[in-house]
């Protein structure tokens, strides 16, 4: 079957394509070059006037996992107001903050997205993550596996294995949990939390251990690296919310000594101590930071005003928020010697001094970061606000006046603690798809996914233009998966399921004599049973993988 | 005939994973490492292999078109038991959204104790490997832990090492509530278990004066419940000097009215605990007939756990009025459909509706079914997936044998489709 989309004016960064008049074909799934006058158009899309981008790719959003689970199951009433019906073609479920995995994919794909990674995968519950992920239709998905507080590497660094051997076991893990990406929160404090410490800066040593947090990032970036992973070091930082952690990020930055990596919702490691309520901005430095290291790349973890609830890896700063827990309950767990993770609802108020320049911080954030390849929209879903509030938040970026109308509504003090109105930078449609595709796919490494020319796969989305951006973003005219039509003005038509994208680095089969060891003396599985195989994911029929190239 | 090493059980609840088992046809014998639960549970003998409706053999086919014509004009069909694999419990959750069921699973009004803490308040807990090598003080409430899991001691506390304790030995254990049936809790050094022992149902009391004394505040009665407020005192003593205290119990032991209140007492105690500069963590005890399995799937499918209606066409979580009990009882329900794939002796309940039973071959009935579907045991007769106690764990359940059984998900996908 030959699909042509007729005279669209397509935005495909990956290509330099910024707004020209394109014609697109597709057949068996992959855009493909212009075929020869003699092969016949099965179906043609007449897309003048309309806007075509690539699907996009949210390159950090928690949707698959125990710690998202735990996050619906702790809040029914959140669920209530949004209930889900089934229709011929969808399942039922729920929506709002943390929405049931067959909505997430729904919903995801009605805003044009078609790929979604989950950034904090323990390796002990990969399984989970990719098992929840699995019921997600018509989305991509992959995932980064979280290192840095188990037990294993920090015996390592505690022995000075070399890094050689560092590298064949996180590449050992990359495999076993089916990862693309590895990620690294609060970096041993997770695991210092068990053993007490309540707090954990960059240089503090973990108690039992004797290691520090810039050890850990310095070995797991160089791992990364060495062992050919294209996505860098995801990093949720140390010090995640406190006031005066944008030094933190500072010399985090500096500390990485060039080496590439990623520091995620970077607006909650931004907080200076200034003014009367010793909370301030520090985006115009963190951002300078970043225009200056090429190779520092961050999302943003913006927050927007409503309802949540806070899913995240790093248990000792969840147990330290749990104080501003709305409803006031909450769970942390300590988890297998491997990590942990903390679930706490939130409500972030646009008359809350604090909420409301955090809204501004990372509004700054994005407007001050030059190099829209290096930065990434994200909202930490659902940490800072569900993924459906991307298309308003798409329409704070390009629209200054609206901004501007926004910001004068938060509380006052806060309106004097940002630079926010004077700053007149507003998102191209081109930056837009920058952020949210080709950079993306850049950034994960995605081969063939994030843009439009020939031998892509055929995620397409098409839009209406709007000088509301909201309403623009919201609802796609068209949503191509694959090739295959799922949505039509905002609504599924139909469903698939998307393929899961792995990476599968290199490692010395011998490291398996001292893990099995490990396994057999200090944890709860054989390592056999640890190893996630292929089987797992296909075998329903609905699953697939695929595995992407190394970094050369 | 073949050994298989390294055999992951869904029948203990907390994930062993070493069992070797002979495999002689489609007979099973457990040669290492079983256990009172796990090794009755793998050696149950298969029975039937072809499905019957009303008391007679019939086809596959026949049987699931059978199910699907009792299910089509149900208005508030009951699918009960929901004691499968996650493979299983997806097929299950389909077909329910398919024809407006209710899901309930056979264990929740136990595991509705923990959920309406959580729901209400939230708590810390921690996991299987935590245990193992941290915690240095186990308070068991209200729970025969070794009758529960026959090998959680040797496992997990009486383990010859752990990274963060010089000596497994000196662990303490101390039990409040229900004594101990055996002697798994005595330490490999002879060192036995504490026991304050009291009746189940005055837990609430005995808990509430340990949260009180957790929190400093006085106390002037001298006993509650028969236990010694010293006793108690000398508890929260321990606690604070303690690294890793636990606290662990079954949700389904604690059998009485309101007991969430006793789980979300011991969970704030625990929280309080962790801000008196050390650390506790709690251990709810589940993982049983895929207990924890039906929760977490139709957590993510649906939101909520295995106790929600699909009845108005979206989902609905209430964790009282969704009782296949209640609904067989008060006649909301108009059809029962059983699924149990790990246990031939949990039967459905007693009822006069159409029912279909997706069940362990082996299993007995004092009434004929309308519809009997015996399928496979996820772990034996299928690969699958089961989440243990802990509830971060899914092991990966391995197939032993080749008995031509389908799976519950096979199943409950053709009854969805046909319908």
């Amino acid at each position: 079957m030959l699909i042509k989309l007729t005279g669209g004016t397509v935005y495909d960064p990956a290509s330099g394509v910024d707004g020209q008049q394109q014609d697109i074909y597709i057949q068996d799934g992959r855009i493909v070059k212009k075929p020869t006058e003699t092969i016949q158009v099965d179906k043609e899309y007449d897309l003048n006037g309309k806007i075509v981008m690539s699907g996009a790719i949210d390159m950090h959003t928690h949707i698959g996992g125990g710690k998202v689970n735990i996050a619906r199951t702790l809040l029914p009433e959140d669920h209530r107001h949004d209930p889900v019906l089934r229709t011929d073609i969808t399942r039922s479920g729920c929506g709002h903050a943390t929405p049931s995995t067959f909505v997430t994919g729904y919903r995801y794909a009605e805003m044009g997205y078609t790929a979604g990674f989950e950034p904090a995968i323990l390796p002990i519950n990969a399984l989970q993550a990719h098992m929840e992920m699995a019921d997600i239709p018509i989305l991509d998905k992959g995932g980064y596996v979280m290192l840095g507080s188990d037990d294993y590497l920090l015996r390592m660094l505690t022995a000075k294995k070399d890094q050689k051997a560092i590298n064949d076991y996180v590449a050992w893990t990359m495999q076993s949990a089916k990862a693309i990406g590895v990620k690294v929160v609060n970096p041993g404090g997770i695991n210092a939390f068990k053993f007490n410490q309540r707090k954990l800066d960059l240089d503090e040593q973990n108690a039992h251990y004797g290691v520090t947090p810039r050890d850990i990032l310095q070995v797991l970036a160089t791992a990364v690296k060495e062992i050919g992973v294209p996505h860098p070091l995801h990093v949720h930082g140390c010090n995640l919310g406190v006031p005066g952690n944008m030094q933190t990020t500072l010399d985090t930055i500096q500390g990485i000594g060039g080496l590439p990596m990623h520091l995620t919702h970077i607006q909650f490691h931004s907080y200076g101590t200034e003014g009367d309520f010793k909370f301030s901005s520090g985006a115009a430095q963190i951002a300078e930071a970043i225009n200056k290291n090429k190779n520092i790349t961050i999302d943003v973890g913006q927050i927007l005003f409503g309802q949540t609830v806070t899913a995240s890896g790093d248990s000792m700063r969840q147990h330290a928020n749990h104080k501003f827990a709305s409803p006031n309950k909450w769970v942390t767990m300590d988890i297998e010697c491997d990590a942990g993770c903390g679930v706490v609802p939130f409500k972030y108020k646009d008359k809350n001094f604090v909420n409301a320049l955090q809204w501004a911080i990372g509004l700054e954030t994005f407007l001050l970061v030059n190099d829209p390849w290096r930065i990434f929209l994200t909202t930490d879903h659902p940490n800072g606000a569900p993924f459906t509030s991307y298309p308003h938040l798409i329409r704070l970026l390009m629209d200054r006046s609206f901004r501007n109308e926004v910001l004068s509504t938060i509380h006052p003090e806060a309106q004097k603690m940002t630079t926010l109105a004077s700053i007149e930078r507003e998102y191209t449609l081109q930056e837009i798809a920058i952020m949210t595709r080709a950079g993306a796919a850049k950034l994960i490494g995605l081969k063939d996914r994030g843009g439009l020319s020939a031998g892509n796969w055929a995620d397409i989305t098409v839009y209406t233009g709007n000088a509301d951006r909201q309403r623009m973003f919201e609802k796609p005219d068209y949503v191509f998966k694959d090739g295959q039509l799922v949505v039509v003005d905002g609504k599924v038509v139909s469903t698939k399921w998307g393929t899961t994208h792995t990476i599968k680095p290199d490692f010395d089969p011998s490291v398996e004599k001292d893990l099995k060891d490990y396994f057999d003396r200090y944890l709860t599985m054989k390592m056999g049973n640890f190893k996630i195989s292929d089987d797992e994911i296909t075998e329903d029929g609905r699953g697939s993988i695929t595995v992407h190239p190394l970094r050369s | 005939m073949t050994e298989i090493t390294e055999v992951p059980s869904p029948f203990c609840g907390i994930g062993t994973d070493d069992l070797t088992i002979r495999v002689d046809g489609v007979s099973l014998k457990v040669m290492e490492n079983g256990c009172a639960v796990n090794t009755p549970a793998f050696e149950q003998a298969i029975t039937d292999t072809c499905p019957r409706v009303d008391g007679k053999e019939v086809s596959l086919d026949v049987a699931i078109a059978t199910a699907a014509a009792l299910l089509k004009d149900t208005r508030l069909p009951v699918i009960g038991g929901c004691a499968t694999d996650v493979n299983g419990m997806r097929g299950l959750l389909a077909l329910a959204d398919r024809c407006g069921a209710v899901v309930d699973n056979m264990n929740f009004t136990g595991a509705r104790n923990n959920f309406l803490a959580l729901q209400d308040s939230g708590w810390i807990n921690t996991t299987l490997a935590e245990v193992k090598n941290r915690c240095d003080l186990l308070l068991v409430v209200g729970t025969d832990l070794e009758a529960f899991a026959p090998r959680f001691f040797e496992r997990y506390l009486w383990n010859k090492e752990a990274m963060f304790l010089d000596d497994t030995r000196h662990r303490e254990v101390i039990y409040l509530g229900k004594a101990p049936s055996g002697d798994a809790s005595t330490s490999p050094s002879g060192q036995k278990a504490r026991i304050l022992a009291c009746a189940t149902e005055d837990l609430p009391e005995v808990v509430a004066v340990l949260r009180a004394l957790v929190k400093g505040q006085p106390i002037r009665a001298a006993s509650v419940c028969g236990i010694a407020v010293a006793d108690l005192q000398a508890i929260v003593d321990k606690f604070k000097a303690a690294r890793y205290s636990v606290v662990t119990w079954a949700a389904g032991a604690l059998s009485y009215r309101q007991a969430e209140l006793t789980v979300q007492t011991l969970s704030e105690m625990i929280k309080d605990i962790n801000d008196q500069n050390t650390r506790c963590s709690g251990l709810p005890l589940a993982g049983k007939e895929g207990d924890q399995t039906a929760n977490q799937v139709c957590g993510w499918t649906t939101g909520y756990p295995a106790r929600t209606r699909f009845s108005r066409g979206y989902p609905e979580y209430d964790p009282f009025l969704n009782d296949t009990n209640l609904l067989l009882a008060n006649g909301e329900a108009d059809a029962l459909v059983w699924v149990q794939a790990f246990n031939v002796n949990s039967v459905a309940p007693a009822t006069s509706l159409p029912t279909i039973v997706v069940g362990r071959s082996g299993m007995t009935f004092a009434k004929e079914p309308d519809v009997f579907i015996p399928v496979g045991t996820p772990g034996i007769d299928h690969a699958g997936h089961a989440y243990r106690t802990d509830n971060v764990v899914a092991i990966r359940l391995k197939k032993l044998r080749d008995s031509g059984l389908p799976s519950t998900a096979h199943v409950l996908n053709a009854i969805e489709q046909a319908l």
